[in-house]
């Protein structure tokens, strides 16, 4: 295990400001770090990795990391991200996004994406309110949150944004939390191996906006919640149902081998010129 | 990875930490304590089976385990100022500090829409 | 255009297939669109022609948001890109747009009038949009906006729009209107030297001497595509030179200034207008898009008269062709600007002529083409 922070700032821009821009015990740092540690561990070349980022706390990870990073507009980073694969797809793309980002102003794109099964690795990082605005709630808030704009508990109902990856046609999605580093490690490294569209959703906790407000005293107790309440997905699916609603499950929910779209369409450019010259 | 303690160098980089606390509260040796500094300290350094739990979950890239034969060899022949830092005997005693207050924070840039 | 012994290529095309023609004719291989009428010609000829270019790629997106999004990532990867929208895609296409000008990035969008707001009138010509192309997207910025008024100019005005895209590394607009876009008529291909096709500067210097948003004399900094070893960050945020987020006051106002200091030093290459019998007119009709056409044929209406009248048609529409406008407004007694809208262009005219000469506004809003002797009025009572 030796030697990961001194790997991480092989990977960091030294120039920055460190230590980063988040809060004390934010799980997005390390997001950060299992996302260097799996394109390491892949030995892919910095200058072919392209991190698009959206807008809120999960945007500024782009600001930090020695890749090709575009730091996009509010919601939109999959569009970008789709017109820099479909460009190049030599190039690894790799897309971040927050809860809000991903699944409010962004989710006709996640679908579309989904659905063309572009190839891009999606990490959506999943902390459960609009933590950089000072914390309103989101679509994935649970009912109940107590938020800068739910002062009495927020009454709709949360996405899934597995389910919804899945209803929308990626063909790979996994779910891992900050807390299981090790296995994030994993998901994201095989999320990147995958053709077509993956996505990993990220648990990761927000204390300063979402858990000081919903009775979790401090950072920890968040890490804490996860350790009590994520159970792996086989695990899941052999508890009874009433079981499994006090569960959130963690681990590979699809895992197809589809070609991307650049793929299809670049066979389908080969095919059609082929004719004309024939 | 052994599990044999006492193998392992463990470094925090006291001007990274921001004293969340995850390290201290899910080090299966209790190798940290976090003081009244708002920062996290190496006090049974001893007890490290060198899992890495706390490496890989610092959000803060603050923390860093190296086994002790590979970590002495690093030191003496370490140009990189990056390495020199994050000097062992920086963070097991650094002493009373200055309050430092809270991490260096860029401008919020940040808009969602209402 | 120069004229060659050999025979050029002719076409019977519609101004949004002459679109496509000038788009390929430029180097563009990749376009991302959504199906809107009056534009979505080009995105269906685009279609069929972008999978038998070299690389070429044609998206049809989500929504037009999605549409500019790709063509941005698609041009920070090296690609020429364009889209093309009309009057409600392109109000979903300004945030992008407003990124896209603050990160600099080169892409032509055509944005073919139809009457507004809202659905309006989807199937009429109109000018409404020419002050929205100028300032739609939020905070000061600079832009190029370009207009054409019969099919072959459609094709000029597109690798116009291309090269200007290049050399500024800009977001350019090209304002065509229904009228334009659906004529239908006969246009002559150029041959490729016939003319200048420009590319973007990409950086000769080593990757770690590379400065992203360098303070240059021409105030261009190069591009490199992504991927080619230069690495860089690009944010819509202000940043510094090295493309970082700032908010430091003294590195956003260098970053301000220099964004506009490259089109405003420029503005003897941008802006672009022809002259029709200005030279003694008297009265001078300023037009663009379909109404120029309508202008030209009511200008020598006049002259069969005996009234010294001249047409100057706008090709550039931002920045606004001061010099031109008022090197004639100050030998006229009159400026007409007839336009399909409430008086967007004449707005820009009467700022710079400031009491030069008498400006006669002519404004049409009911979906239908102003016409020569509705101009020819107007320049008869001037």
């Amino acid at each position: 295990m030796a030697q990961v922070t001194q790997l991480i700032h092989d990977y960091l821009r030294h120039n920055k400001k460190f230590p980063h821009v988040y809060c004390a015990g934010c799980g997005h740092g390390i997001v950060l770090g299992s996302l260097i540690r799996s394109v390491h561990g892949l030995g892919y070349a910095k200058d072919d990795i392209v991190l698009v980022a959206g807008i809120g706390c999960s945007g500024r990870m782009a600001v930090y990391v020695d890749f090709n990073t575009v730091h996009t507009t509010h919601g939109r980073a999959l569009t970008f991200a789709t017109g820099i694969k479909m460009a190049n797809p030599n190039l690894k793309v790799i897309v971040v996004m927050g809860d809000g980002d991903a699944m409010s102003i962004g989710g006709n794109h996640l679908i579309h994406a989904a659905r063309r099964n572009i190839g891009l690795t999606t990490l959506v990082l999943n902390n459960n309110i609009y933590g950089m605005t000072g914390g309103q709630y989101s679509p994935t808030s649970p009912v109940g949150t107590v938020s800068a704009t739910s002062p009495f508990g927020q009454l709709e109902r949360s996405f899934d944004i597995v389910d919804m990856a899945m209803a929308s046609g990626a063909s790979y999605v996994a779910r891992g939390t900050v807390l299981h580093a090790t296995m994030l490690d994993g998901l994201i490294s095989d999320a990147l191996e995958k053709p077509g569209f993956n996505l990993v959703e990220i648990l990761t906790p927000c204390h300063t906006q979402y858990g000081r407000k919903n009775k979790f005293k401090t950072v920890v107790d968040m890490y804490q919640w996860y350790k009590k309440n994520t159970v792996k997905l086989d695990r899941y699916r052999q508890l009874k149902s009433e079981e499994q609603d006090k569960f959130t499950p963690i681990g590979v929910f699809r895992d197809e081998m589809r070609p991307g779209l650049e793929t299809r369409y670049a066979e389908l450019r080969n095919k059609l010129q082929e004719q004309r010259n024939a | 990875m052994s599990k044999k303690k006492g193998l392992a160098k463990v470094t925090i980089y006291p001007d990274w930490c921001k004293g969340c606390g995850i390290c201290a509260a899910f080090c299966p040796a209790g190798v940290f304590e976090l003081r009244a500094d708002g920062k996290s300290h190496v006090v049974r350094e001893e007890e490290c089976v060198n899992c890495g739990f706390c490496e890989l979950h610092c959000p803060d890239f603050a923390v860093s385990v190296t086994p002790k034969e590979i970590s002495r060899r690093k030191t003496d022949a370490c140009v990189d100022p990056r390495v020199e830092a994050a000097d062992p005997s920086a963070g097991t005693d650094p002493g009373p500090e200055e309050n430092v207050g809270t991490p260096n924070r860029e401008e919020d840039h940040g808009h969602k829409k209402a | 255009m120069a004229t060659k012994k050999r025979k050029k290529k002719e076409m019977f095309a519609l101004g949004n297939e002459a679109v496509v023609e000038g788009a390929l004719l430029a180097g563009c291989t990749f376009y991302a669109g959504y199906p809107i009428t009056p534009s979505t010609e080009i995105a269906e000829v685009m279609s069929a022609r972008l999978p038998l270019v070299k690389d070429g790629v044609f998206l049809q997106m989500e929504d037009e948001i999605a549409s500019m999004g790709a063509i941005i990532g698609s041009s920070l990867a090296g690609r020429k890109s364009m889209t093309a929208t009309s009057g409600p895609g392109f109000s979903l296409m300004q945030e992008n747009l407003g990124y896209a000008c603050m990160t600099e990035v080169p892409l032509v969008l055509v944005n073919v009038m139809r009457g507004g707001p809202s659905t309006g009138l989807p199937t009429s010509p109109a000018q409404g949009d020419v002050q929205q192309a100028r300032w739609g997207c939020h905070g000061d910025h600079p832009i190029i906006v370009l207009s054409a008024s019969d099919v072959q100019e459609c094709l000029e005005m597109t690798v116009v729009a291309f090269n200007f895209a290049e050399k500024y590394r800009t977001p350019v607009i090209l304002l065509l209107d229904e009228i334009t876009a659906h004529t239908r008529e006969k246009i002559v291909i150029p041959d490729p030297e016939d003319f200048e096709i420009i590319s973007r500067v990409t950086p000769a210097m080593p990757p770690e001497w590379y400065v992203s948003y360098e303070e240059t004399m021409r105030g261009v900094p190069a591009l490199p595509p992504l991927g080619s070893g230069y690495r860089f960050h690009v944010t819509g945020l202000t940043h510094d030179q090295n493309g970082f987020p700032t908010s430091k006051p003294d590195e956003v106002k260098a970053l301000m200034h220099r964004q506009f200091r490259k089109i405003d030093q420029f503005f003897y290459d941008i802006q672009l207008v022809d002259e029709v019998n200005c030279d003694d007119a008297e009265v001078v009709v300023v037009a663009y898009g379909c109404v120029a056409r309508s202008a030209e044929l009511a200008v020598h209406m006049a002259r069969e008269r005996g009234v010294k009248a001249g047409l100057l048609k706008l090709k550039t529409l931002f920045p606004f062709p001061k010099t031109a406008v008022q090197t004639l407004a100050r030998q006229c007694k009159a400026l007409v600007v007839p336009e399909m809208n409430m008086g967007q262009i004449s707005r820009e005219v009467k700022r710079v002529n400031n009491g030069l000469t008498h400006v006669i506004t002519n404004n049409r809003v009911d979906g239908q083409i102003i016409t020569p002797s509705e101009i020819f009025k107007n320049i008869m009572q001037a």
